[in-house]
């Protein structure tokens, strides 16, 4: 790799085809951030439709044509947008686009290797990513319009291409589009194991990695784990929708049509493999997100992350847990009560993790010299809204409870709030924080505050209100509530929420200037302009190929040493050798266990092992 | 050696080194391999959980070696007017695969299975031994196991080919099974199929090791570590197939 100074690229091999994890990263960044407005303009969309069931927008069937006739969504439509909306952002901007920017960014120069361990797997990873995203938005084209049946495709809707219009074409494309994602997500986990495993620096132990890096790590091992189950699950599904097949499909009457040949399969078969990958889904969405706001949290409060190893620990408790909770999406499927009891104690159990790293970030808040960037604001604001989420998975982890309040808004306020806004402030925090690092630019500053609080009101101000809808028994999914007295007092709230999500909108177009702007009007970022202490700032600011000219930098801490006391400034970069230390690059451990001495004892050496994994190490006080 | 492993123990996780010893190429293999598991663990585990909501057939044994002609006529139909086989149960696959060539008519369950796992396994025998071969910089070797390897999986493929051919002849499609409920057949294809699939990925990737190595490609690298890479993802697809196997045939 010492050929980075006569490495030569063309435009296509630097900007396209390009092998360097930076430049992927940029281009998952773009790509979600193009996703992600194309799937707030759809939840626009269908909040209007919302609040102003009876109003005609001439816009509308002129954007849309014959699915808005008369300026009024078509109710198919209506259910389009809501599936494409759920699954771009679940999908597309929440699992491609944060973890894709971030681990690829992160992860290399974090650690401290040249490039992936795989720059070719890396490159294919997203081009596949690419690719699917061209064939789900493809299925807009199509005759009979995209999948409509709920970003969950639960069949027998999505398996039955006579059902409705959105279950022909455009439900095979959904499911085309997602195996493709899924390959993507393969090749891009495998990627990012290997090179965490493999590729740190010396003296990068594991207790000596940032909170991002762990993070993202966990995030690709869930994922590893768990696509494949749905790859299974829509392959059943395809055979279902193609060749007939009774997979999911039992005895069933389609008007119009008549009863079909189908008999034997269980749809509920398809809710568990859907929700095998679909609970540890929400973990990978949240993951890195928090991993992003532990380095950003602690780097702006110019103090230690709190509670390193619990950090870690909780990040692994909930990746454990994260794969027997799938039920309790599934109380109302007539499942067993026993089963419903399991899943809502594992649900219950995961409670603790999370609030363990909520705890965290605000004893790392606690009496810190807060420096309020605007990547602090939005790291503080995913703690809110984690929070705020948070304590309504408490109600709908009850069985009992949830099965008053299953597919009402609550379940929409609550997964909004603490995977979707959450994951989002996390996802901003990370782009305001490591925008220098990517552009070599800084963003402007006060355009970031308009776009923070601009943001932060309108998602509680979205999201908050739709909690009391829910608990009046409001169900989602609904086209229009005008006809429904009962449900149509909440007109009003309606409004205000439709309103709040314009002005949550507009907020992301001032943030969608400011980014693209600032890479050619920013302010040249200076080499460390947050002061901080991991590795990704010591590699040259114009990011060179290769990550650093010469040798790779040789890691002596951890990464979170700001404020240290008798130290003259207030953070030490992780390269800053520690004379405390004994000979920190043989042994990293706070105790080391001489050379040579055997380990006989399985529990001696499984507690070094944990130590290994879990023991931070502060050097010798 | 203790020594030596001892000291590693403690080193091996400081960075600047692999934590296993392995190059990143094997470790992705392993990985690859843990996830594609995970999707073969769902197909079995769905076919697990329709199977078990389905009522079996009643027990119907025949002795092994009976001739089917001569005692039982149109052998399905018979056991469909017996009610052994109903568009309702979940068939006994003593019955369904009871056959082999050049021994039509004779009830002989699970011997062509059997001699197809034989074939596969011994394959994965062929390819440690290229794999070993390999730790020598045997190129030679390496390349008549290899070649073994690969008549292995063809014959492999061969024969699931054939017992595919005989199941369908007999009736069986994606959405018909003669022998009881459609999903058995459904289930069988399907999941038989993505396993062939990943044989017929794993014979090609054979061939390219094959070919790369006639050509001297890893005696030029001074290492034989692609075979072992292979070499990994072929005893996976191996081990794969004894679940399948346990699973559409013994169970």
């Amino acid at each position: 790799m010492s050929a980075h100074a006569e490495y030569k690229e063309s435009f296509v091999s630097k900007y396209i085809f390009s092998r360097d994890h930076k430049m992927i990263s940029k281009q998952f960044l773009i790509t979600g951030i193009v996703m992600g407005v194309i799937g707030m303009t759809m939840s626009i969309l269908f909040r209007l439709q919302l609040a102003y069931p009876d109003t005609s927008f001439p816009i509308l069937e002129w954007l849309f044509g014959k699915w808005a006739p008369g300026g009024k969504l078509d109710p198919g439509y209506y259910m389009a947008l809501v599936t494409i909306h759920g699954t771009i952002m679940v999908f597309w901007v929440l699992t491609a686009g944060l973890s894709g920017t971030f681990a690829n960014l992160l992860i290399p120069l974090q650690v401290g290797a040249r490039d992936m361990a795989s720059p070719t797997l890396n490159m294919l990873s997203y081009w596949f990513f690419f690719l699917s995203t061209l064939v789900l938005m493809s299925s807009f084209f199509v005759q009979t319009g995209p999948a409509s049946g709920g970003w969950t495709v639960y069949p027998p809707l999505s398996a039955l291409p006579q059902a409705m219009a959105g279950s022909g074409l455009g439900m095979t494309l959904w499911l085309s589009s997602i195996v493709l994602f899924i390959i993507s997500q393969l090749m891009a986990g495998i990627n990012y194991i290997s090179t965490i495993l493999n590729m740190r620096t010396k003296g990068m132990s594991m207790s000596r990695l940032p909170l991002t890096v762990w993070a993202l790590l966990f995030t690709a091992i869930v994922g590893l784990l768990s696509f494949p189950v749905l790859l299974s699950g829509g392959l059943f599904l395809m055979f279902d929708r193609l060749a007939g097949t009774s997979f999911y499909l039992s005895d069933i009457y389609l008007s119009g049509v008549g009863a079909l040949e189908h008999s034997g399969g269980s749809p509920i078969l398809f809710q568990h493999l859907f929700w095998f990958l679909g609970h540890p889904e929400v973990y990978i969405i949240i993951m890195p997100a928090l991993g992003i706001a532990s380095e950003v949290i602690s780097v702006n409060s110019r103090k230690p992350i709190f509670g390193y190893r619990a950090m870690v620990i909780s990040l692994l408790g909930i990746s454990f847990l994260s794969f027997i909770v799938w039920g309790h999406h599934m109380f109302i499927t007539g499942m067993n009560p026993f089963l419903g009891t399991v899943f809502l104690i594992t649900t219950l159990i995961i409670a603790v993790p999370s609030a363990v790293k909520v705890f965290n970030y605000l004893a790392t808040l606690w009496r810190g010299n807060l420096r309020f960037t605007n990547g602090m604001m939005f790291a503080i604001g995913l703690v809110s809204l984690f929070i705020s989420g948070g304590l309504t998975g408490i109600w709908l982890g009850n069985a009992t409870l949830d099965i008053q309040l299953h597919d009402t808004y609550f379940v929409v306020a609550h997964f909004h709030i603490v995977m979707g806004a959450s994951a989002i402030f996390g996802m901003l925090a990370g782009i305001y924080h490591w925008y220098p690092r990517m552009f070599g630019r800084l963003m402007n500053k006060p355009l970031g505050y308009i776009h923070f609080w601009l943001t932060f009101i309108s998602a509680y101000l979205v999201f908050f209100p739709m909690h009391f809808m829910g608990l009046a028994g409001v169900p989602r999914r609904y086209y229009q509530f005008t006809l429904l007295p009962e449900y149509g007092i909440w007109m009003d709230v309606n409004v205000l929420i439709t309103i709040a999500a314009i002005i949550g909108g507009v907020a992301q177009l001032i943030f969608i200037y400011n980014f693209f702007s600032s890479m050619f009007i920013g302010e040249k970022s200076p080499q460390n302009p947050w002061r901080s202490n991991t590795l990704e700032w010591t590699s040259p600011i114009e990011g060179i190929h290769g990550n650093w000219e010469g040798e790779l930098p040789t890691v002596y801490r951890w990464a979170y040493d700001y404020s240290k006391p008798g130290e003259e400034d207030d953070y030490i970069l992780q390269t800053v050798p520690d004379e405390g230390q004994i000979n920190p690059l043989v042994s990293p451990l706070m105790d080391p266990v001489p050379d040579g001495e055997k380990i006989e004892d399985v529990s001696v050496s499984f507690s070094i092992l944990l130590k290994r994994w879990f023991g931070f190490n502060r050097g010798v006080a | 050696m203790a020594q030596v492993v001892t000291t590693s123990k403690l080193e091996k996780w400081g960075g600047g080194n692999s934590p296993f010893r392995v190059s990143w190429g094997k470790l992705m293999m392993w990985i690859f391999l843990l996830s594609d598991a995970f999707t073969f663990s769902a197909l079995l585990i769905a076919y697990g959980a329709l199977r078990f909501s389905s009522v079996a057939a009643p027990v119907f044994k025949i002795p092994f070696g009976t001739d089917l002609h001569h005692k039982f006529g149109h052998f399905i139909e018979t056991m469909q007017h017996k009610g052994i086989f109903t568009p309702n149960t979940w068939p006994a696959p003593d019955l369904v695969f009871n056959h082999l060539p050049f021994a039509h008519g004779i009830h002989l369950p699970l011997i062509f299975v059997s001699i197809m796992t034989f074939i596969l396994i011994f394959s994965s025998v062929t390819m440690v031994l290229a794999v070993e071969a390999g730790q020598r910089m045997q190129k030679s070797e390496v390349s008549k196991y290899m070649l073994m390897t690969i008549v292995g999986g063809f014959a492999f493929l061969g024969c699931q080919a054939w017992e595919w051919t005989q199941f369908i002849t007999e009736g069986a499609s994606l959405t018909s099974n003669p022998f009881g409920v459609p999903d058995f057949a459904a289930f069988f294809f399907v999941v038989t199929g993505f396993h062939g699939f990943h044989v017929f990925s794993g014979v090609v990737l054979n061939i390219i090791i094959y070919l790369m190595n006639l050509r001297s490609a890893f005696d030029k690298r001074g290492h034989y570590e692609m075979v072992e890479k292979v070499g990994l993802y072929w005893h996976f697809v191996d081990l794969v197939w004894v679940f399948v196997f346990t699973f559409f045939y013994l169970i």
